[in-house]
Formats: structure tokens, sequence, C-alpha cells
């Protein structure tokens, strides 16, 4: 048996790193106060916070209907109806535009497009600056340094610069939304690799990391049973903050015409689209806006309220 | 210190060199800046190959490269595709762009610090919750929308308010301007309301949220509380013991963001119609205007290494433990 044991009394010692591998909820003997596990205590934490669960609550809703309201909803988003410039009404809750789109349906399918993307991001970077910001924390050295270079390097291209260039490359490709999403994740997997590195150069050096070595670990034993379950917490705060950048980044990114193209559309491309209507029809162009705010401003309090709940030193919430 | 400067110039240098080589690539690779040329009926072919031969498309990619960084070592940026000079035209945008950005930090830095401390005093008051949501908002809101709500409910509703065009929305300065020197400044700086505020709120969000959480941290300190305990005023306390520490984290960060910040203004400078540097990148980018973008994106290099190294050295500075020698 290679894991450290875990200490009963560390688990309520709030911020205490501890060896994973352990069972959820294995019986200590000793104390008759039932351990939470990790998880469960971070789960605890952050449903103490009310205004992260009920961001995450209009998060989980804007995004199911995004994904999936296009479909439901009667009018597609390319779909041109008779009825022109209208205001909100039942038939058109958003309104519909000059040549006869649904404002609603258009406002689906940029959510649908923007959440795609920032989702995939999150996925791609996370998971690749998490092998780069492991491999280079833990083994350090040469392999840290030449990770680093690297790191640094993406981080000193202007990122404006970078996306224009490869966007112009595909404007005439259709269903680009991939290639987006590829071409953001090449840049924010730097911010998560750093994150990585930072945890994983202050865990090597803890003791239980002695210990399972002692007992005769392999690295890759080491870094995916004891690091990173202790790394979860800032991967997944990155994470999170990598969705709400993103979405901020893939909206600008369409307004300035380097994005999503027509006759697709991206809630940045309504808002350039229909920017010059913001005093004679704004449902067209407030609504795209506030779907993006409603999104990035509900990933920023999820986040908020998770970093809280895997870093309590922090405040003054307590499980 | 000035060894710590050289060395880290030194070190910068393969940066540099790396980032042109790497966008050079992706600019001279993402498509024919010709094509245009091209598609126009009888261009005879002999014209074609001369414009080819002009801007050493002909030659292979590496060749062009060191073509181009051999003019740059010199200062010769060289000519758009349009045969504009490019280091006079970066010269007129850049000056364009530095106005907003600077004058913009320069307020977002104030007001963040402020706000920072204001919420980290008055921790877990109503006057806390609020700057803290509102720093989430501004955070959360697409610049663009943001500048598009300002020109809307700002510009517009206080010339009718006036009943004169005092802020500009379109433009860095009316065409064509005459009269004196206090006329013109009025002019400019009503063309840089607009665009200013949009950036200072989106600056002053993040800033804010690093300025409470420094100040916090230092609030909580043993020096604080000594400073307490030998019975200084409150405003003393704040003012010349924590307000001071608590400065050190938000300098390098703002020096950190300049360059988000430069980037950032190409988006402002397309909602306000300026002619800066935003419009060169996207018109590069169009054209697929190789000197055009490379000379953008070196004096944007160079801007954000230049503070990154201003971010170390007032770092040492302000706080004497740290030294680089």
């Amino acid at each position: 048996m290679t894991e450290v044991r875990r200490e009963p009394a560390a688990a309520t010692a709030a911020g205490e790193h501890q060896p994973a591998g352990m069972q959820p909820g294995t019986p200590e003997r000793e104390f008759t106060v039932e351990a939470r596990s990790q998880l469960r205590m971070v789960v605890r934490r952050f449903l103490q916070h009310r205004l992260a669960v009920a961001s995450l609550i209009v998060l989980v809703l804007v995004i199911v209907a995004s994904l999936i309201g296009g479909r439901i909803w009667h009018y597609g988003f390319e779909q041109v109806g008779p009825d022109l410039s209208r205001p909100p009404s039942w038939k058109h809750p958003f309104g519909t535009d000059g040549i006869g789109h649904d404002t609603l349906a258009q406002v689906l399918r940029g959510a649908q497009k923007s959440v795609q993307i920032a989702l995939l991001v999150a996925f791609v970077s996370t998971g690749f600056g998490t092998v780069v910001g492991a491999l280079a924390g833990y083994y350090g050295g040469k392999i840290d340094t030449a990770l680093m270079r690297l790191t640094d390097l993406v981080l000193s291209i202007p990122a404006i610069a970078f996306l224009a260039v490869l966007a112009a490359r595909v404007r005439h490709g259709s269903g680009n939304w991939l290639f987006i999403a590829l071409a953001l994740s090449a840049l924010a997997w730097t911010y998560i690799a750093r994150t990585v590195r930072a945890t994983f150069l202050s865990l090597r050096e803890k003791e239980f990391v002695e210990a399972a070595r002692a007992l005769g670990a392999k690295d890759r034993r080491i870094i995916f049973r004891h690091l990173l379950p202790n790394a979860v917490g800032p991967i997944i705060v990155a994470a999170t903050i990598a969705v709400a950048v993103t979405i901020l980044y893939e909206t600008s990114l369409s307004y300035l015409g380097l994005g999503i193209h027509p006759p697709d559309t991206s809630l940045g491309l309504l808002i350039s689209q229909n920017e010059s209507a913001a005093t004679t029809r704004p449902w067209l162009f407030y609504f795209p806006g506030l779907f993006i705010v409603i999104i990035a401003l509900t990933v920023n309090f999820v986040g908020d309220g998770l970093r809280d709940a895997f870093d309590p030193t922090q405040t003054r919430v307590r499980a | 210190m000035l060894g710590f400067v050289i060395r880290r110039l030194l070190m910068s240098i393969p940066v540099v060199i790396a980032v042109s080589f790497l966008v050079f690539l992706m600019v001279a690779g993402s498509g024919d800046p010709l094509a245009d040329l091209r598609a126009r009926p009888n261009v005879p072919a002999a014209v074609i190959q001369a414009r080819r031969e002009q801007l050493h498309l002909d030659k292979p990619i590496v060749t062009r490269y060191a073509i181009w960084a051999k003019g740059f070592v010199k200062g010769d940026f060289g000519n758009t595709l349009g045969g504009q000079n490019v280091r006079t035209l970066l010269w007129q945008r850049l000056q364009v762009t530095l106005r907003m950005v600077v004058l913009a930090t320069l307020i977002a830095v104030i007001i963040a610090i402020a706000a920072g401390v204001i919420s980290a005093v008055r921790q877990y008051t109503v006057t806390d919750y609020s700057i803290t949501f509102l720093g989430f908002l501004f955070l959360s809101m697409p610049v663009f929308w943001l500048a598009a709500l300002l020109k809307e409910y700002g510009a517009i509703r206080i010339n009718n308010l006036l009943g004169t065009q005092l802020v500009f929305t379109v433009g860095e300065a009316t065409p064509n301007l005459t009269g004196n020197w206090f006329h013109r400044m009025g002019d400019y700086i009503g063309h840089l309301a607009l665009p200013t505020a949009a950036l200072v709120m989106i600056s002053v969000a993040g800033w804010s949220r690093y300025q409470r959480a420094s100040m916090l941290d230092v609030m909580s300190s043993d020096y604080i509380r000594l400073a307490r305990a030998k019975g200084l005023t409150p405003r003393r306390v704040m003012i010349r013991h924590a307000l001071r520490n608590a400065l050190i984290p938000i300098t390098t960060v703002v020096a950190l963001d300049f360059g988000a910040v430069l980037g950032g203004a190409v988006i402002t400078e397309k909602v306000f119609s300026w002619q800066g540097m935003g419009s060169m990148l996207i018109d590069a980018v169009n054209n697929i205007d190789v000197n055009e973008l490379l000379a953008w994106l070196m004096v944007t290099t160079i801007i954000v290494i230049l503070f990154n190294l201003v971010a170390d050295i007032l770092y040492a500075y302000l706080d004497p433990r740290i030294r680089y020698d």
C-alpha cells in the first residue's frame, strides 16, 4: 500500500493539502465524527455562497437554452419572416430585424456558438496547460526551463495580432467555430500552465510526496495520485476564468469581423451588425449584449465561489 | 541594477526575433497580397511579375524575413502595399492611440486605488459589496457593448442637454481643425472623453480588485496592529502605514497589463472610428501587408517588454527586500 494515511484531524484544517487516493468516507475508527472528504467540504462551502449558487443555476439554464434552444424554438436563425423590424411581442419575444430574422433565434444561435467555443477552449487549454505545468513543476531543471521559455514566448505574442492573422486565413471557411476555439486555446493554456507549475512547485516539497517516494511510488503515480488531486482547486478556478475570458475574446473577435462569419452568427457579430440600431431598434442591440453579460458575469461569480470553496483562507465563509 | 536592466534587455532580443519571425511566417503564409491585382481584368503578366519582384514575393520566405529584419535594425520599416512609408504612418497612429491609452491608464489607476482602498476599509459593508459587484459587472462586459452604451447614454444625452456638440462619438479629432491652441485642446478632449471612459471602466474593474486584496492583506499584518497599538490615528495608520505597502502589487499589475490595454484599444478604436494603431492592425491583416503588420507588432511587443521591465524595477524600488544583483 503506497498511500499515505490521512490524518482525520487534518480534514477539518482549512487549506491543508492532503495526499489523495483515500476513498471518500473511509471510516476512521478512533473518531466518532464522520470524516468529510475534500470534495464534500468543497461542495458544502460552495453551497453556502448564495450568489455563486444562484449564478450557477442561471448559467446552467443559459447554457442549456443556448445549446438546445435553437432546435426547439420554432424560428430558425436563418429563416426570414414577413415581420420586419418589429419590437418584442408574443410572437417574437426579442423582436425582428430589418430583413425579418427572429432576434431570439439569432441570439440563441449566437449564444450557442459562443458557449461551444468557450467550453472547448476551457477543456483544451486546461488539459494542455495542466500537462505542461505539471511536467515543468514536477521535474524542474532543463524541462522546466524549456517549457517556461515556450510559455513566455507565447505570452509575448500580442494576442490580438495572433488571432487576427489566424482568423484572416480562414476568412472563407464555413463552420469555423472549431478553428476559432483552437486558436484561442493556443493562447489560453499559458495562464493555466503557470498556475499548475506554481502549485506543483510548492506541493512537491511536501512530506507526503517524500513519503510516497520513500514507499517506492513512481513519478507517474506521484503526479497523478498525489499531486494532481491537490492541484484540482486552482485548475478548476483557472478553467472557469478561461471560460469568462474566452466568451469576451470570441465576441470581440466576431465584433471586429475576425471571428464567426455570416451566414452563421455570434453574439459579437449581432452587436456589430446592429450597433447603429441602438437608438431606433434597441432590441436588436441590447439582447445579444445582455446575453454576453449574463454568461460572463455568472461564470465570474461561479469562479469566485469556487475559489472561496477551494481556498477558504481568503474569506470568512466557513464550512 | 544597471546590470540587471542590461541583462534583461539582452534576454528579450531572442524573444523579439522569435515573435517577429513567427508572425512573419503566419502573415506571409496567410494569403497572396496580390490577389486583388490578379483579379483585375487586363493586367499584363509582366506587371504582376514586376510587382512580385518589388515585394520580394519571388524569394523564399526566410530571405524575405531577413530583408525585413535588416531594414528594421536600421530603423527602416519599409513601405505599405499602397506605397506609404510605414514609419511615418506608425508614428501618426501611435500618437493617436497613446493619447487614449495613457490618459485612460492614469485615470483608471487613481480610481482603482481609491475604490480598492475604500472597499477594503469598509469590508463586508454595502459600499464594499456595491464596488465589488460593479467591478464584476464591468469585468463581464464586452468593451464594444459598453462603449456603444456610453455613446447612447453618455454622448447623445449630454449633447442634447447642453444643446451643443460637446462630446464626440466618432474620430480622434475634427478633420481640418483650425483655431487656437485652446480651441484645439477642447476638441481633443471632446473626442477623448468617451473612449477613455470605456477603457477606464474596464481597467478599474480588474485593478480595484487587486488593490482591495492587497489592502486587506496588509491590514491584517502585525505592523498595522502595532501602529494601531501605538495610538496613531486610524487615518494615519491607513495612509502612511497600510496604503504605502498595499500599493506595491498594483504597480506591477498595471505595468504588466499595459500591453493588454494597448491590444484592447483595437476594439475601442473601432467603436469610435479612430484612426489609430488598431485600425492599422486590421488594415494590415485584411491587405496581408507584412510591413505594416510587423511595424505594429514590433512597437507593441517592445512596449510590453519595456513595461515588464519597468514592473520589475518598480517592484525592487518599492520593496527594498527585493534585490536583483
